[in-house]
């Protein structure tokens, strides 16, 4: 394995309310190559999008990082406070978000928007930032670049302004993408197109992606390795094609069973039953043990960690063996 | 649509408020108890004074015709003849209007130099101490009458400044105009800010934790920029709405800070016409500044429309 | 896959508001910091007759324009008149016309707009346009012009405050209503049946008048600075009937020299429009939907 090129160890992020402390990250780790694409999914409020912001020091307020490092090519980017995160920010690391149309600012025009990071934070002229500008949105297929620079976020389409995301993304040439659920507010078929640009843009510019979604679908046609999330954990990882074959964590079962459109036409979808538990409360029990089918007394004894199994993957099930059973008695896909 | 079009329209749906507001100036006259011709010359009036009254002003006409003869001679220009100097009202109102005006523009500069800072030093650092203080400012702010607020400035400023603020007037030339006026346009400034500042700050808070502001930090750019260039500017749009509405109250504060500092504006006018119950002028004075009042909202719909491309688009 | 439905409120929120309002009004220090600071200045304008060491209107021309003192608290005036007793006879006649001139505009401005929003259509369009044309007159101007017309006087106060103020309440219902009225609950108490007037006044209204509630206290601050204001300019109450507004125009001309014959009636007022604020602020908070 080379040096990974992001690092996150035992990372908890924890929101203060005045109703109490919400541990909406606790204690995860996951690693990436140069060049990875990796996926990290969960059911909405799992603190998937919280680890993505976490990252970058994009946490909304009033959210703060309680433990943990972030390593990027090695160096620690909690540690390097504000200043250390600038730096990476619109440099190499950068992020796409969910909603095209308030990610973007709505009284700016769009070139301006994809050439300020190389002009106000890599300090380049005006002109060469506006060539880049162009450049880029040539890169990321939308047509007629020379006039749409000058356009409002508002006067594009869905689609477009998700283009314009991307090229924000890539102004720096970053090493790793951040990407934050990019195709949830698309039609399919847009979605579809921009699934399918992020993916010959990661082979032309050998850039590495994170993947944040609660969409499986996309996760197959995109990542490499996957990390499923369950109330502020990592419950499993591993490589996607043998996480989706045999998943070795009830819950990781169960996000594919209540997939409906996979290619292999299943009899009835199912959905998990129960609710995610409450994260301002602590745990003195496996986190899903309520909600899981698998589920013994022992899994009510403490909480569960991860744990290395076969094959480079992990996973945070005392009866791991018992749904991957399960799962190759009854396969939620034949293929991927 | 461009930003003439959308001006146009803008204009147009101005038109029917202005016939309703010279209906409404038109009634007041009805509105005197008994009879407006002998109320307004006084009970020492000949007959003959007040009937010629009653023919200048079509009071023994119908109501239809008699607004048909105001809006006829409004639109010559003719706001009637001042019942106490010997000039039309107006050309007294012409006269007056210019101090009026500076007032008007240089409180509502002040206000935004005084708000602006403010609520961006507030929303910076949500519910830190300094956010506390500036919270507290519209509390307190919100109960100052104006007129107060202003003998306190004469009282602890003007009074100090060995000449420097004059405690009244409207001096010569720009800088004379500049100094002169400073007093009472912080005054009515300070009359507004605390509104300002108020909805500066929540705007500007809610700009603060939207996705873009997000999207531009994570270009890291400095968070300099990140205020000024995208959150300011963001947030300044919904308060130009905010401003326009509170000019049109501003522009009725003028009437009584005049008075307090002696500048020779349209309000010092009406109000001296008041008790001089010289009706013309102070119906023309009402006129007029409601007119303001609807050049400063198409005024603020304008720069909304500048500062926001969504609007035109609506 | 999942799709967000939007939030769909199935009964009055009403309910549920004034539970949560006893449970907790005493907890938000806003409310009850704009309550004390009300309540005191009530209770001495109330009490005025029995507090008041002189009479208003006394003249003592032995004592003219003294400095506090533990005879004068607040020094008297150029006719040698207690100050302190003529700042408690101002609250009385103040306060009690801010607080009734409100009440008419919160009426008609409430039928107004609840008759503009629930009908629309050329009901609607009418009073809206009529709105639009009495907001293009600035406040102060048009108070004063009918003020004058009408002559001086608490009665002509009344009617100008009503005659402009109304126009914020109609805004803010109609606003209000036209979100509400699409409701489910409201929906389900047409189709039961039930009338317009039943369903204005038993499911519109109980949850849309909240807002007017607290624009009506800022409201109060408004109309009583119209008031000082029109008695600084001579227009409001007229003497010998002691006011702020009257107190600080004749404590003007001797602002060099006695400065707190124009401070303390504007401090007062001040203190008012603060304890006013803190309420409505209080109310907002206590009134808002959880």
């Amino acid at each position: 394995m080379s040096e990974p090129l992001l690092e996150v160890r035992d990372l908890s992020v924890e929101i203060t309310l005045s109703r109490g402390t919400i541990h909406a990250v606790d204690g995860v780790s996951f690693a990436l190559e140069p060049g990875a694409a990796m996926g990290l999914v969960g059911e909405s409020g799992c603190g998937k999008s919280m680890t993505l912001r976490a990252i970058l020091g994009l946490l909304p307020r009033p959210g703060r990082i309680t433990a943990g490092q972030v390593l990027f090519n090695g160096k620690d980017l909690v540690k390097g406070g504000q200043r250390g995160l600038r730096e990476v920010r619109g440099g190499s690391i950068s992020m796409i978000f969910q909603e095209p149309m308030t990610a973007l600012n709505p009284v700016m025009r769009v070139g301006d928007q994809i050439a300020e990071g190389p002009r106000y934070h890599l300090g380049w002229s005006r002109s060469a930032a506006r060539d880049r500008a162009l450049e880029l949105m040539r890169m990321v297929g939308i047509p007629d670049p020379r006039r749409r620079m000058r356009a409002y976020p508002h006067e594009l389409s869905g689609g477009l302004r998700q283009r314009v995301m991307i090229a924000i993304a890539l102004s720096s040439e970053p090493q790793l993408i951040l990407c934050d659920e990019p195709t949830t507010a698309l039609d399919v078929t847009i979605q579809d197109q921009i699934l399918k640009l992020l993916q010959a843009l990661r082979r032309d510019l050998g850039v590495a992606i994170v993947f944040v979604t609660h969409d499986l679908a996309v996760i197959a046609q995109t990542c490499e390795t996957l990390a499923v999330m369950y109330a502020g954990r990592v419950v499993e990882t591993g490589r996607v094609e043998q996480m989706f074959r045999e998943p070795h964590h009830p819950y990781t079962l169960g996000l594919l069973r209540s997939v409906p459109d996979f290619d292999v036409v299943r009899d009835s979808l199912e959905a998990i039953p129960g609710m995610p538990p409450d994260l301002a409360s602590t745990f003195t029990a496996c986190r899903f043990a309520p909600r899981c089918q698998f589920a013994q007394d022992d899994c009510l004894a403490g909480e569960v960690n991860l744990r290395e199994i076969d094959g480079g993957r992990s996973v945070a099930c005392l009866h791991d063996d018992a749904c991957a059973a399960a799962a190759s008695a009854d396969p939620v896909i034949a293929r991927v | 649509m461009d930003l003439l079009s959308y001006f146009l329209r803008r204009l147009v749906q101005a038109v029917p408020v202005v016939i309703g507001v010279t209906v409404l100036v038109f009634f007041m006259i009805h509105l005197v108890p008994g009879d407006p011709a002998r109320t307004m010359l006084g009970t020492h009036a000949s007959p003959a004074r007040i009937q010629a009254l009653h023919k200048e002003w079509g009071l023994d006409q119908p109501l239809w015709v008699q607004y048909k003869d105001f809006m006829s001679r409004l639109l010559h220009g003719n706001l009637g003849d001042s019942l106490y100097y010997q000039e039309s009202a107006g050309t007294l109102i012409m006269g007056r209007l210019p101090a009026t005006i500076w007032l008007l523009c240089y409180s509502t500069v002040l206000a935004i130099v005084i708000a602006v800072p403010l609520a961006a030093l507030a929303a910076s650092k949500k519910d830190a101490a300094r956010d506390q203080v500036v919270r507290a400012v519209p509390m307190v702010g919100l109960g100052f009458p104006p007129f107060w607020l202003g003998i306190m400035l004469l009282l602890l400023v003007a009074l100090h400044s060995g000449g420097f603020f004059p405690v009244g007037g409207y001096g010569n030339g720009f800088t004379g105009h500049l100094q002169a006026m400073f007093l009472p346009s912080l005054t009515i400034a300070l009359g507004i800010s605390p509104i300002l500042i108020r909805s500066l700050r929540a705007s500007l808070l809610n700009v603060l934790e939207s996705d873009y502001i997000m999207t531009a930090r994570s270009k890291g750019i400095s968070e300099r920029r990140v205020m000024y260039r995208h959150a300011l500017r963001n947030g300044v749009i919904s308060t130009v709405t905010v401003l326009g509405i509170n000019l049109a109250f501003l522009v009725g504060s003028t009437v009584v800070i005049e008075q307090v500092f002696a500048v020779p504006g349209i309000g010092q006018l009406m109000l001296s016409s008041i008790f001089q119950r010289d009706f013309p002028i102070v119906q023309g004075v009402t006129l007029v500044f409601a007119i303001m009042v609807v050049v400063i909202y198409l005024a603020a719909d304008l720069v909304h429309a500048m500062l926001d491309p969504r609007v035109r688009f609506d | 896959m999942a799709t967000a439905a939007a939030p769909i409120v199935t009964e009055p929120l009403v309910v549920e508001r004034h539970r949560g309002f006893r449970e907790r009004w005493y907890r938000t220090p806003s409310f009850v910091a704009g309550l004390v600071i009300i309540g005191t200045m009530l209770t001495l304008a109330v009490l005025a007759p029995v507090i008041a060491p002189y009479d208003p209107n006394h003249q003592d021309l032995t004592q003219l324009l003294q400095g506090p003192s533990s005879q004068h608290w607040l020094g008297t005036d150029n006719l040698g008149r207690d100050v302190w007793s003529r700042m408690l006879y101002a609250a009385r006649v103040d306060l009690q016309v801010a607080f009734l001139a409100v009440c008419f505009p919160f009426i008609i401005g409430t039928v107004l707009g609840c008759i503009s929003g629930f009908y629309g259509g050329w009901a609607d369009t009418g009073v809206m346009r009529f709105v639009d044309v009495v907001v293009a007159f600035p406040f102060y101007v048009l108070i004063i012009a009918l003020v004058f017309v009408l002559g001086p006087g608490t009665r002509n106060i009344y009617i100008a405050i009503t005659l402009v103020g109304w126009v914020s309440y109609a805004r803010i219902l109609r606003g209000e209503i036209l979100v509400a009225k699409r409701q489910e609950y409201v929906l389900a108490a047409r189709g039961a049946g039930f009338g317009d007037a039943r369903i204005v006044m038993r499911h519109l209204l109980p949850n849309v008048i909240t807002q007017a509630i607290v624009f009506a206290m800022s409201d109060i601050v408004l109309d009583l600075l119209a008031i000082v204001t029109l008695g600084y300019l001579g227009l409001g109450i007229q003497p010998p009937t002691a006011d702020w507004g009257t107190m600080i125009a004749d404590g003007e001309q001797f602002l060099t020299t006695h400065w707190q014959l124009s401070t303390f009636p504007g401090v007062a007022v001040v203190i008012v429009g603060l304890g006013l604020s803190l309420l409505g602020d209080g109310l907002a908070d206590l009134l808002r939907p959880e």
